[in-house]
């Protein structure tokens, strides 16, 4: 089944896809090493990553167009894997990260993304942007000026260079500033750092490798911390780009099938030699861009870039980590969210909380998962809250039979439940107490015991307490909701609201 | 699903067949006497970029601006198409209206097949054109969504291949299949057939078999009123043999079953109805 892909979304786009495809490829390079880099490692296992991940994903994703590939987010929660138990171990991490992904596919996990907000998304977004930039300053740090000038050149390069007549919409931008400033420091013999300086590029094409790693418990137990983040991360970032990518084109994507295929193609990573990786948000958005829609654009950005380092090693030795830093600058501002900086002013301040939150989380932690995590708790919070004000009781006496009549309305549960309690006056001294509770929602045990309660202490002051309503009432307490799908249903237990 | 709402779903696209295939979804609407529907389907071609920019990098906010260029983009394309389309449903109401049929007309967008479904509830019968716009004109080729239409729907549908004639001889295509007694059945019951010639012809090698099962047929044929009915056996390739009986005896529309094996039977053994499909110069009605 995950082989089977309509013929239009290989087919459908051939010229805009390889074009595109080509454009990605060459960003990819910079990206890869320097997300290799980042988790220390030598760039070849970036780049034989971002091969194995562009190239499974093509086929067996669940989003054509979208790019994945070895990412920052993931890079930066391998960091202390790599330096502690080092490369082997995180090509063992890489594959149970994988088989994760793939049994979260089977589960259809994808669909919990629901529970991911809106502000978590952007909150997530943010974060990545931060990290990546955040990632660059090593490289800028304690250098001499020529590294700084280079840096503000290769900028220049990719911002100014697409307004130039005619080639500067031919020519990807990224391209031009990392030939440009290879070209001078070879010219110029600049003793600035170089991506052969990070250590080994690729020479050959991948080949199989099993991870030589003890398969015992202790291997497990330490991989597994790290896999589990990885897993959760890769396909948060996978799901978040799959529906960038659907709301740029229109078109829907099977979200199931995205993580089945990131599993696949995490273990196909570990098993060539690769690090985890996932979708990229920039990469897949300059593949839009570019005009790349169909898996053909995924499938030649892989390829295109294996030929590319294979062949062209000793060219891309010579280029300046400048040029590279440049690049995933540009990367860096392209995934943040500038909406959401102009948007803080309009939107809740529930809203800008979660954002900023899950922001500061992950800045703190480098962890992404940490900081979703974080987000979706607050979010939670904040909507229980919200719910919560959606309740009040009401009071009516009946002087003529001397009974209290309270109605109590709206959504009683563990959040407004003491707030339910409160509503009673137990000091008004009365012969019976009625409370109605058609009108009311009980979602949990919490306020089944509230109103438990709230009888019992009635009945203590010395009253009479009759319950309406009742059966309506609790009808929400329920964990399978399956038949409330249909309208009468859900008429019939929210009826009145 | 309510008899009320079942109507004749007539699909049309601009191509040469469109006429007739108003034609015939009014002949039919007209006799059965039910509401006859014009649809027009929008196809948006998602795979295909509509920008493209080389300039490979991204800014502050490119996200958004792309988004919004490419919304641009597509709203004027599609807002050609839905003009186009609207004409050509207007053009198609007006030629149906000269026959005293009024229709409704409904624009879809996305594929027809996914048009077609989503329909399905409502629609009594579908008439379609053997060809759409792209093999517009090209004698030997049908069209491209045709058989997945066929397959993804189950009611007749009416393959219109040629100009209108007022149909009198019909021809049923009988090999004592399930939906070829769906055929016969649906013949005797249904008030289109009413006055019509029908031959029923089985193309099977074996004489006792062949008298076997057009015995049966007949006699539920000749419990429905009005129809005459002509038995008939031939020996032979079905295709051929069918399409050879259609000329001799002026049939102007086949009734069978269609597509009655797995796509991957057909792939391997080359299916009868894609075979009639092709070779066939009177339309065709398909069970399923």
């Amino acid at each position: 089944m995950l082989l089977l892909s309509k013929k239009q979304d290989w087919l459908g786009n051939i010229r805009g896809d390889v074009l595109a495809g080509t454009v990605v490829a060459l960003a990819l390079i910079p990206e890869a090493i320097a997300f290799s880099i980042i988790a220390g490692v030598d760039p070849k296992v970036g780049l034989y990553a971002s091969f194995c991940i562009a190239f499974i994903t093509a086929i067996i994703g669940g989003r054509p167009g979208m790019i994945s590939a070895a990412t920052g987010a993931m890079a930066l929660l391998m960091v202390t894997l790599v330096k502690d138990h080092g490369l082997q171990y995180l090509l063992a991490a890489t594959l149970l990260t994988g088989l994760l992904q793939l049994i979260s596919g089977y589960l259809k996990l994808g669909s919990l993304m629901s529970f991911v907000s809106r502000s978590v998304v952007t909150g997530f977004v943010n974060a990545l942007a931060i990290l990546i930039f955040m990632a660059q300053l090593p490289e800028l740090t304690n250098v001499t000026w020529e590294v700084y000038a280079m840096t503000a050149a290769g900028l220049g390069f990719i911002y100014l260079f697409p307004y130039v007549p005619f080639i500067g919409k031919i020519l990807p931008s990224p391209l031009v500033c990392i030939v440009v400033l290879t070209g001078v420091t070879m010219y110029l013999n600049l003793d600035i750092r170089t991506v052969g300086d990070m250590g080994e590029l690729p020479d050959t094409l991948p080949i199989f490798l099993w991870p030589e790693v003890p398969l015992t418990w202790e291997t497990l137990k330490i991989i597994l911390p790290y896999s589990v983040p990885l897993a959760v991360v890769g396909l948060l970032e996978s799901l978040m780009t799959a529906t960038i990518v659907d709301d740029l084109t229109d078109t829907d994507s099977d979200k199931n099938r995205e993580c089945k295929g990131q599993g696949i193609a995490n273990i196909g990573a570990g098993l060539m030699g690769g690090m985890a990786g996932c979708a990229m948000i920039g990469q897949s958005i300059i593949n839009v861009k570019s005009g790349g829609r169909g898996r053909l654009s995924t499938l030649v950005a892989g390829c295109f870039l294996l030929i590319m380092v294979v062949f062209l090693d000793e060219w891309i030795k010579q280029i300046p980590m400048a040029a590279l830093v440049a690049v995933m600058i540009m990367v860096s501002i392209g995934t943040f969210s500038w909406e959401s900086i102009i948007h803080l002013k309009q939107h809740p301040l529930s809203a800008n909380i979660i954002m900023l939150a899950t922001v500061s989380v992950v800045v703190w932690t480098h962890n992404l998962a940490l900081g979703v995590f974080v987000g979706i708790l607050l979010a939670a919070l904040f909507f229980a809250n919200k719910i919560s004000h959606f309740m009040y009781v009401g009071s009516v006496m009946d002087d003529v039979t001397g009974t209290r009549i309270y109605h109590v309305h709206g959504q009683v549960f563990f959040n407004s439940a003491d707030r339910f309690t409160a509503n009673f006056d137990f000091k008004e001294a009365v012969d019976k107490v009625t409370i109605d509770l058609t009108h009311a929602h009980f979602w949990d045990i919490s306020a089944v015991s509230a109103l438990d309660k709230v009888v019992l202490k009635f009945r203590r002051e010395g009253a009479e307490v009759d319950l309406i309503g009742q059966n309506e009432a609790s009808s929400t307490i329920i964990d399978r909701f399956g038949i409330h799908d249909n309208p009468e249903e859900i008429e019939k237990v929210m009826g009145g609201h | 699903m309510t008899k009320e709402k079942a109507q004749v779903l007539a699909c049309i696209d601009g191509s040469a067949l469109t006429e007739s295939v108003c034609d015939y979804a009014a002949w039919i609407a007209e006799k059965v006497d039910v509401p006859l529907k014009l649809l027009h389907t929008i196809n948006h071609h998602h795979e295909t970029s509509v920008s493209s920019d080389l300039s490979g990098n991204i800014g502050l906010g490119t996200q958004e601006h792309l988004l919004e260029e490419i919304t641009n983009l597509e709203q004027q394309q599609n807002k050609l198409k839905m003009q186009q389309g609207k004409l050509i449903l207007q053009a198609a109401t007006e030629h149906i209206e000269k026959k005293d049929v009024f229709p409704s007309s409904t624009q879809r967008h996305g594929d027809l097949i996914e048009a077609v479904i989503d329909l399905e509830n409502s629609m009594r019968v579908l008439v379609l054109g053997l060809r759409g716009q792209v093999h517009d004109n090209q004698e030997n080729k049908i069209g491209a969504k045709l058989e997945a239409v066929i397959r993804s729907l189950h009611r007749p549908i009416l393959i219109v291949n040629d100009s209108f004639t007022t149909p009198e001889r019909i021809m049923i295509a009988y090999d004592g299949s399930k939906a070829a007694d769906k055929a016969v059945e649906m013949v005797a019951t249904s008030p289109l057939y009413k006055g019509l010639t029908c031959h029923l012809v089985c193309v099977n090698n074996n004489e006792t078999t062949a008298d076997k099962l057009l015995n049966q047929a007949t006699a539920i044929l000749q419990s429905a009123e009005n129809i005459e009915v002509i038995p008939a056996k031939l020996r032979g390739k079905a295709d051929q043999e069918l399409c050879a009986y259609q000329d001799k005896h002026n049939i102007d529309l086949t009734v069978m079953g269609a597509f009655s094996h797995t796509r991957l039977h057909d792939m391997l053994l080359g299916s009868f109805t894609h075979k009639m499909l092709v070779n066939t110069k009177k339309p065709l009605l398909l069970l399923r």
